[in-house]
């Protein structure tokens, strides 16, 4: 099945949870009308709140550019040893 | 096949989710049992029991049997047992596939040390400096296993073919195979390309400019044959992986992007644009010739389609040092570009 029909099944499962709640008058009748506004706004809050701590706990590895450098150093020694052209110009 | 490929998936579920299976298998299993064995359930137990016949023998029978349809216990006990035959069923395909694969494993060979060749991958475009010391890496971390690297390099003006004609000197031309193209054609072309000249059984692709280090090629190899997994990839978001060289804004689109493509795609896998990955070949193979994007939507789309055709892909936590990234702007155009390769991938996988 492809993801776009899961999706839109999603959508339309939720469509008729608002559409049989606007007709049962459960929730008074303004409120109900608002809900889609207020789902797609809390979707909205939720992402940015996962960019957020996202960005907070993103992994960074400084010691690994060191560990990189070091092992630059020694690639060169032995390539230059085995005559093959590692010169920066 | 999809479901049974998904059945597969629960295998490797979390221990909670397994022990959650057997329970509603258990509780499902058990009701003939107290119906054989306790003919008169005490009444606090009957709405637990939907299938016992002592609820349907109460001499109020009409009223019962009304009051027990309209009883929220014993419609929540009706659904139980209608979710618990449900994964019964799982559970039965589950079994049959477990045999099934269980039998795979022993008749294929794939997992012996000895009989598993690795093809590494590496375009390279103006990399004179840098294949040299990937090469030495490569052979330093690898040290017993059967590889061979191949370079597919795109007519580099700065004369990156020399370096290699000399690496092939010192480490032989068995090992590292020199497959050059006239021009600039693209990364997945590259990849079809050393994939033509590819005679291992599993391909690992990285980049040529450092930023993929080949010390986790061992994690990946080890990780492959412990999981039995058809992809194994390297991300750099979750603990134990990490990235140096980005700056704050970098950082912020590189986790808006995940974020957004792990809302809409639900791709499986927390890393979605890294392009350092192991994959069996004839996974590759099948993957390649469906994929159409360009640049790093590239990279989505290969791991995207893999999610959805149901191929068992690990992850193994990598380290990223980016040196180039300064010299590379990430403008507005890039943005959009990103979009539009979502929203393609929303729609066609």
């Amino acid at each position: 099945m492809k993801h776009i029909v899961k999706i839109l099944s999603l959508v339309v499962a939720i469509t008729a949870l608002w559409i049989g709640l606007l007709q049962s008058s459960v929730i008074p009748r303004s409120h109900t009308w608002l809900l889609p506004v207020y789902f797609v706004v809390s979707l909205g809050c939720y992402g940015l709140l996962m960019v957020g701590v996202g960005l907070m706990n993103f992994p960074t590895c400084p010691q690994e550019a060191l560990l990189l450098q070091e092992d630059i150093v020694e690639a060169k020694e032995y390539l230059k040893q085995r005559g093959v052209d590692v010169s920066s110009s | 096949m999809l479901e049974i490929k998904k059945i597969r998936e629960i295998r490797t579920r979390p221990r909670s989710q397994q022990l959650q299976l057997l329970a509603s298998i258990g509780f499902v299993l058990l009701q003939p049992v107290i119906v054989i064995h306790v003919p008169r359930p005490p009444p606090s137990l009957l709405p637990f029991l939907p299938l016992h016949p002592a609820n349907l023998t109460s001499h109020h029978q009409s009223t019962t049997i009304r009051s027990l349809a309209a009883s929220p216990a014993t419609s929540l006990s009706c659904f139980i047992a209608s979710a618990s035959s449900i994964q019964i069923g799982t559970a039965a395909a589950w079994i049959v596939s477990i045999g099934g694969v269980g039998l795979r494993y022993r008749m294929d060979g794939q997992n012996k040390n000895q009989e598993n060749k690795y093809s590494i991958i590496v375009p390279t475009y103006n990399e004179r400096l840098n294949i040299g010391l990937i090469v030495y890496l490569i052979f330093k971390h690898l040290k017993d296993v059967d590889f061979e690297v191949i370079v597919v390099d795109d007519g580099s003006p700065d004369g990156t073919q020399d370096t290699v004609i000399q690496l092939q000197k010192v480490y032989g031309e068995d090992r590292i195979l020199l497959r050059p193209r006239p021009k600039k054609l693209g990364l997945g072309t590259a990849y079809i390309h050393g994939m033509k000249h590819a005679s291992g059984n599993f391909v690992v692709i990285m980049d040529a400019d450092l930023s993929h280090h080949p010390k986790y090629l061992p994690r990946f190899i080890s990780k492959q044959m412990e999981t039995r997994a058809d992809i194994v990839t390297g991300t750099r978001y979750v603990k134990g992986g990490g990235v140096h060289g980005w700056n704050l804004m970098r950082k912020l689109t590189s986790r808006g992007a995940n974020v957004l493509a792990q809302t809409f795609l639900w791709p499986g896998v927390s890393d979605l644009t890294g392009s350092f990955r192991l994959y069996r070949k004839s996974v590759l193979e099948d993957i390649i010739s469906s994929c159409v994007s360009k640049g790093y939507v590239f990279q989505m789309e290969m791991i995207v389609r893999a999610s959805r055709k149901g191929y068992h892909i690990e992850e193994v936590p990598i380290t990223f040092v980016d040196r180039v990234f300064g010299s590379s702007k990430l403008g507005g155009s890039e943005i959009v570009e990103y979009l539009k390769g979502l929203a393609y991938l929303l729609v066609t996988t």
